[in-house]
């Protein structure tokens, strides 16, 4: 088992959290939800060790198009960094939804 | 020269019950927009046991809470997740069942009845934390016999884990049962049987064998499970509310004792079949209402 943290700049806040997936065989979790710095945090726990390189590829690819100050936590099952893309992209399609329906909510 | 036109089949469209995740089978089975979920993934809540064998967690291990209602009445969903460590029951995760039990109780004590719905998707205690599991898959038992004196305990074993060791003794003592025919019981499984017993025993890859040893069908015509039901989430929550509307049985198959000891007695171990254990096990069931519960086929048909 692999513990690895990653870092990166943000622009905007994160008001809502997201639960998705599993860690189930070549599958992964992902819990997302709002940092209180405005940057974000990648904490990674993976079954396999040794992948920290494509870890990096993958996230720094995925934070190419995402700019939320978001505390990801991802507990990991041998996802491939296709799943991994996924996931993170399931991620912040949920919170998004939860987000608008906080504000519908509140009106 | 025209051929007949055949009428096309009814469009029958099943929501897979198996196919969901434990969170969305509790929300399916509760009334519409009552899902809430307790002591959730964010609690984080998580084994302590299996970062010190090298296993990566389930922030919520495994085990769904959720408490709604069913019917309108208050209800408690509690479903495992047989895609982490196959359903298998840790220190958390079972603590987590029991004690929603064990509040559904209390509620019920004091005058305030509670649905208690358990999804069983489960090889059983998790090896890695052997003794914890056990110790609270026991506590989880007395939680459901103490609870059925006031509300019928409702359990479903929708497959394809099944429901398996100190697990399928827990979903015995259930009120209803409810199966899909993918759904396995049985205390032992068939990977089990064949590397303790032998391959003359039991050949564990052959599926037509298995299921029709501790397969849904045979089980629920055997009398040890109440409802057969299709892989549809509405079929499976319908047969769910049918269960409750039922009520309390008047006796409970773990109470029928010397009942199935005289069944079992009937049985020849050297020429058992499927067919013989549902002659006998049927046959009997006549003097209780548990045990000889109809089939309920529920089909649900849309569109």
């Amino acid at each position: 088992m692999e513990h690895l943290t990653f870092d990166y700049s943000a622009q905007r806040a994160v008001k809502a959290r997201s639960h998705v997936g599993v860690v189930g065989s070549g599958d992964l979790e992902v819990l997302l939800s709002p940092n209180d710095t405005m940057a974000a945090r990648v904490v990674v726990n993976t079954s396999v060790d040794g992948y920290s390189h494509i870890w990096k590829s993958v996230l720094d690819r995925f934070f190419t198009r995402y700019d939320g100050a978001a505390a990801i936590e991802i507990n990991d099952f041998g996802a491939t960094p296709g799943v991994v893309a996924l996931r993170l992209a399931e991620a912040i399609e949920a919170a998004e939804a939860a987000e608008s329906q906080n504000q519908g909510g509140g009106k | 020269m025209t051929s007949p036109v055949l009428a096309p089949p009814p469009f029958i469209a099943n929501e897979s019950f198996i196919e969901m995740t434990a969170r969305e089978r509790a929300r399916a089975l509760l009334d519409k927009g009552t899902f809430r979920e307790l002591v959730g993934p964010f609690d984080r809540i998580m084994s302590p046991w299996l970062p010190l064998q090298g296993i990566v967690c389930q922030a919520d291990d495994g085990a769904v809470i959720a408490r709604g209602t069913i019917d309108g009445e208050p209800a408690v969903v509690a479903a495992i997740e047989s895609a982490f460590q196959g359903g298998s029951i840790g220190e958390v995760s079972g603590s987590k069942i029991a004690a929603a039990l064990e509040l559904a109780l209390r509620d019920c004590e004091n005058g305030r009845l509670v649905r208690p719905l358990i999804v069983f998707e489960t090889g059983g205690v998790r090896l890695q934390e052997a003794n914890l599991g056990l110790a609270v898959i026991a506590e989880m038992q007395s939680a459901i016999v103490a609870l059925r004196k006031y509300v019928p305990v409702v359990g479903i074993i929708p497959g394809m884990v099944g429901c398996f060791g100190g697990m399928s003794l827990a979903a015995a003592l259930c009120s209803h049962l409810i199966m899909t025919r993918q759904g396995r019981l049985g205390m032992n499984g068939p990977e089990v049987i064949e590397q303790e017993a032998g391959i003359e025993e039991l050949d564990a890859s052959d599926r037509r064998l298995v299921w029709q040893l501790i397969g849904g069908a045979q089980r629920v015509a055997a009398g040890f499970a109440d409802a057969l039901v299709e892989d549809d989430a509405s079929a499976i929550a319908t047969a769910a509310h049918v269960a409750f509307a039922r009520g309390v049985p008047s006796a409970h198959r773990s109470e029928q004792v010397d009942a199935y000891l005289a069944r079992l007695t009937r049985i020849d171990p050297q020429n058992v079949t499927p067919e013989s254990m549902r002659a006998v096990f049927r046959a009997g069931a006549g003097d209780d209402s548990g045990a000889a519960a109809p089939v309920v086929r529920t089909t649900e048909e849309k569109r």
